[in-house]
Parts: structure tokens; sequence; C-alpha cells
């Protein structure tokens, strides 16, 4: 479809990203704890989006899979259960505003100075155009069972000890 | 049938620009798969799930709503005349639906209105979302994603959050310990459930729902017999069943019950089981906002159904009915400007038959299976779905090496 599909990737793109950081915004001001923790689904699934929109589909439902399926619901399991909060930690008041700007600019200068200061032509390894990965499973696959093989196993490991580790507390003192 | 190409057709689509032709070409399979598939799903599926409890129970059900042809003035009862047709109850859900407009949206004081009012939009949603990537037939599936069968389970897992939303929005307790116990249940179950839907992964060696369709069409080896050769596996030979034999009968078994569990349906009902929290976190709920919540469910358990057909009982590409429409000596029929293939035609039925199966199966066992309790529901699952699940993928695995 020629220039149409840059034009309709970049729109998709900016709808994305609009959605990500707006939803950070909400998840960052939002008076509730409770409206923090469920805005971040529309930040999780913008992030997702831009994943699909540059083409890295397997990326993309890992992240719904990871962080919605798993860590949004454990966060807002953890507020709801947790019924001893004191009311005025319920509605969430920011308090730390100056150390919370000058974290969040030092991180976004330096990512930014990273990604620009990147010569990306030099890199062979790093794809330019969506059309250009094609389907990723297999080549994720491929490199996480060959180069990256005791990483993946380490992790796995990794996982393991925590979960035993995770049954032991939770199965407390009677045992 | 390119959907491109039939819009071109259109006069002055040539002056539309570039990326709007995208959207709408984008949007339009999505829209018809909402209005051809998921809203007859949703509104049969409440009258099917009425009559067949009736009949299993030796009661009538629904069977008076039907169609006026003709308006003969304000009577006590239309049933009898002629002008009436009943239809079997068959317009029923519409009745519902119209009954269900005309409710009160109440939000429960105290409740938080937003989140109460966001919560059953995402859990459709959610069950939307699956009919993006479930192949219907040849050349029906909305988008057959490369990830297609990680994506299914991935989207299936946001109902999850709208329960959770709904749970806290309604500020009651009944509601809230249901949406705790929803997420304790599903969260639980979703391992197996990932675990035996990587079996015919494995074996097909490919995420893509299309793939693992065109697989269970080939013949394949089983303890040194070559089963399903010479077409035999469109017959249905080549499901995924019958390869590396007993280990998918377990697999199929096991992600099915799976699949009940995150349904909520009976025995697998208890966050909204109400014997004991009033309806769980659907008690506050009422009018159309109730009313999504279970096309939400009849759509999710219809996307579930035709996964478990696709994952191991060959979808919509071999079966008996396939098969024997696959001999009709007719390759496309013209319909104005586009052909309908065939296959579509035999696709369709032989999808529809086994997921129509499966779907009557859920109703089945939701009718004469008891609630269980918590801690069997729990026990079930951590204790024998998950090591037996994690048994089947090593077989599977090892029989994918050995070429099955």
């Amino acid at each position: 479809m020629g220039t149409g599909d840059g034009i309709g990737i970049q729109l998709a793109f900016f709808a994305f990203s609009a959605l990500a950081v707006g939803s950070a915004l909400l998840a960052a001001t939002a008076r509730k704890i409770v409206h923090s923790a469920f805005s971040l689904l529309a930040t999780f699934f913008g992030v997702a989006g831009i994943y699909g929109v540059l083409g890295s589909d397997f990326m993309a439902v890992t992240q719904v899979v990871v962080y919605v399926g798993g860590i949004l619901v454990l966060l807002v399991f953890g507020v709801l259960l947790t019924d001893r909060i004191p009311d005025e930690f319920r509605v969430a008041k920011p308090r730390n505003y100056l150390p919370a700007v000058v974290a969040s600019g030092l991180t976004f200068l330096g990512l930014a100075w990273a990604i620009t200061g990147t010569s990306w032509a030099r890199l062979p390894h790093v794809l330019r155009t969506p059309a250009e990965a094609g389907p990723t499973t297999e080549r994720i696959a491929r490199s996480l069972l060959t180069d990256y093989l005791l990483p993946f196993e380490f992790s796995s490991i990794l996982l393991l000890v925590v979960l035993v580790g995770a049954a032991r507390v939770a199965r407390g003192g009677t045992r | 049938m390119n959907l491109s190409e039939l819009f071109g057709a259109i006069p002055g689509w040539g002056y539309v620009p570039a990326f709007v032709q995208m959207m709408v070409v984008g949007l339009v399979p999505a829209v018809l798969v909402v209005l051809a598939v998921v809203t007859p799903v949703g509104l049969l599926g409440t009258y099917a799930e009425r009559r067949w409890s009736a009949f299993m129970q030796d009661r009538l059900g629904p069977n008076r709503v039907g169609l006026p042809i003709w308006f003969d003035g304000w009577q006590r009862d239309y049933t009898n005349k002629p002008w009436y047709i009943k239809l079997w109850g068959l317009v029923q859900p519409l009745a519902d639906g119209i009954k269900l407009l005309g409710k009160e949206d109440f939000v429960p004081p105290g409740g938080d209105k937003l989140l109460f009012l966001a919560a059953p939009l995402i859990v459709f949603a959610g069950a939307l979302g699956m009919f993006v990537a479930l192949p219907l037939s040849y050349g029906l599936t909305a988008a057959d994603l490369n990830v297609g069968i990680f994506y299914l389970l991935a989207v299936g897992a946001v109902e999850v959050i709208g329960v959770l939303m709904a749970g806290w929005a309604s500020n009651n307790k009944w509601s809230l310990l249901g949406s705790m116990r929803e997420v304790a249940q599903v969260v639980a179950y979703e391992i197996p459930m990932a675990l035996t839907a990587l079996c015919p992964v494995l074996l097909a060696g490919s995420l893509r729902m299309g793939a693992i369709i065109e697989h269970q069409q080939t013949a394949y080896d089983l303890w040194g017999l070559t089963i399903g050769g010479e077409g035999l596996a469109q017959w249905g030979l080549g499901w995924n069943l019958f390869r590396a034999f007993p280990v998918n009968v377990v697999a199929i078994v096991i992600f099915y019950t799976c699949a009940l569990a995150n349904l909520k349906r009976a025995p697998f009902d208890l966050p909204e089981s109400e014997s004991e929290l009033v309806s769980g976190f659907l008690t506050e709920y009422s009018g159309m906002r109730w009313g999504l919540f279970f096309l939400g469910e009849y759509a999710a358990m219809f996307a579930l159904s035709g996964i478990t057909a696709t994952l191991f009982l060959g979808g919509w590409g071999s079966g008996p009915a396939y098969g024997a429409l696959m001999l009709v000596p007719v390759k496309e029929i013209p319909l104005g400007v586009a052909t309908l293939d065939w296959r579509t035609v035999a696709g369709v039925v032989e999808f529809s038959w086994k997921t129509c199966a499966l779907f009557l199966l859920m109703m089945n066992l939701r009718w004469t299976l008891p609630r269980l309790r918590l801690d069997q529901v729990m026990s079930l699952c951590f204790k024998y779905f998950v090591p037996f699940s994690m048994a089947c993928l090593l077989l599977s695995g090892l029989a994918a090496l050995a070429g099955a």
C-alpha cells in the first residue's frame, strides 16, 4: 500500500503512545490508589500496542500475559486484600514531587541521550522496519535455546527457587 | 475474496486517504465478526442454556415468545392465533434484551461509579478479543496471528481484571469475595491450561492457529503405523487427539476442564455461588450491564469451545463433515463480485458442529455436576492438573521428536 502503510503505522504508534502516556499520568495523579492500579491496565495495553506496531508480535502478547494477567492482578489483589491501610493512605497524596521529577527527568534525559547518541546504522542486527522483522517467535526461541541458553537456564532456576521459597513461606509454621 | 479489492470497486474509493482506507479495511472484518458471530452466540446461548436445562429437568423452558406476522389489536393471548409464529420460543432472547434495556442502570451508593460502569465493558471486550484470532473456516479468520494461541490465552485472561473491578466497585462484601475467588481460581487454572495448549503447539511446531489446523490435515506415524494416509487425514484421523495417542486425550480433558474453570461455570462457579454469595460479583449489577457480563460469558464459552476444537479436534480443516463435503465436486461458488471457496462452506459446517457439541457439553456439565469446594478446586488444579499437564507436555515433546 506504499505510503499509506507508513502513515497508518505512525498513526497507530501515536495513538498507542498517547494511551500509554495518558494512562500513566492518570496512574501517577489519581486520588484513589485503586484507580491508579486499574489505569495501569490501559498503560500496559498501550505499551503492548507499541510492540505490535513495531512488528514484535511475541513481545506484545508477552506484555499482556505478564503484566495484565500477572502483575496487574497481583497488584490489585494486594491493594484489595490489605485491609489495614489507614484511610489517609488509601487516598494517594503525592508528597515527594521534587525527587520524583528529578529522578524521572534524569532517566528521560539518559534514555534520550542513549537513543540519539547510538549510531544505529552500524548495528546490523537492529531492524529498521517492522516488515523486515517477520515472524519473531521462532527467532526468539532459537536464540534462547542456543546463544542465550545459560542465562535462560539460570533464570528458570531462579524462578524455581522463588517458587519453593514462596511455598515455604506460605505454609508458615505448620511444618 | 480480497477485502481491499472489494472496497476498490466502490466509486470514489481512490480519493479516500490511504490510512483511512487501511483502517476501514482492517475494521470491517472485526465488525462483521462481532455482528455475525458474537451477537447470535450471546443471544442464542442464553436461549439454548434455558431450553437445554429445561429438557434435562423435565420442564418446558421458554417456548412462547415468537413472531406476530400481523397485528390484530391488543389481545390477552397471542400464542394460539394463526398469525402468530411460535418458533419454539426462539425470540425470547430479544424480549429479554428489551427488558434489560428498560431496567434502571443502578450504581450502588458508596460504590466506585467509574469502575462500576467500566467493568462489564472490560469483561465483554476480553471475550470479544478472542474472536479476532479464532479460525472459523478457510479464509474466515479475522487475523491468523503468528502468535495465535498465545494471543488467545492472553486476551482471555483480561476478563479477570474486569471481574476484579466489578467486585471492588460494587462496595459489597459478597461482590468482593466473589471476585477474589474468581482471581484465585482463574490464575491457578491458567497454568495447566497453557501447558496443555502447548501439546498441539509442539506437535505442529507453530503457535499460529492456521498452522495447527494444517498440521492436522496431514498423515503421521503412530507406533510404526502410518495413519491418515491417502486423504484419510481430512476425515479426522489426523486430529491431535489421536496423535501421540494416549497423551493428547489426557491433554484435551485437562484443557477443557480448565476452560470451564476459567469461564467460572458450574462445577467451578464459586465466584458467583448463589447459595453462599448471593450472586458474587454480579450482586449489584442490573439491566444491560448485567446482560453484558452474560453476553461476554457466552461469547467466551463459544470461543473456548472453538479453541478446544481447533487445538485437538482438527478445527475447520478435518473431520467427518469436512471429509464428506469435500467429496462434492464443487470448487467454488460465484457470488457477484467475489467467489466463495467450497472449503469455506465445508469448514464452517465442520467447525460449527464440533464447537456446538463442546458448547452443549459445557451446559450438560453445568446442570449435572454439583459445585466444588474451594479447597477441592485448588487441589484439583495443583495436585492433579499441573503434574499431569507437565507430563503431557514432556511426552508430546518426545512424540514430536519421533515425528507424530
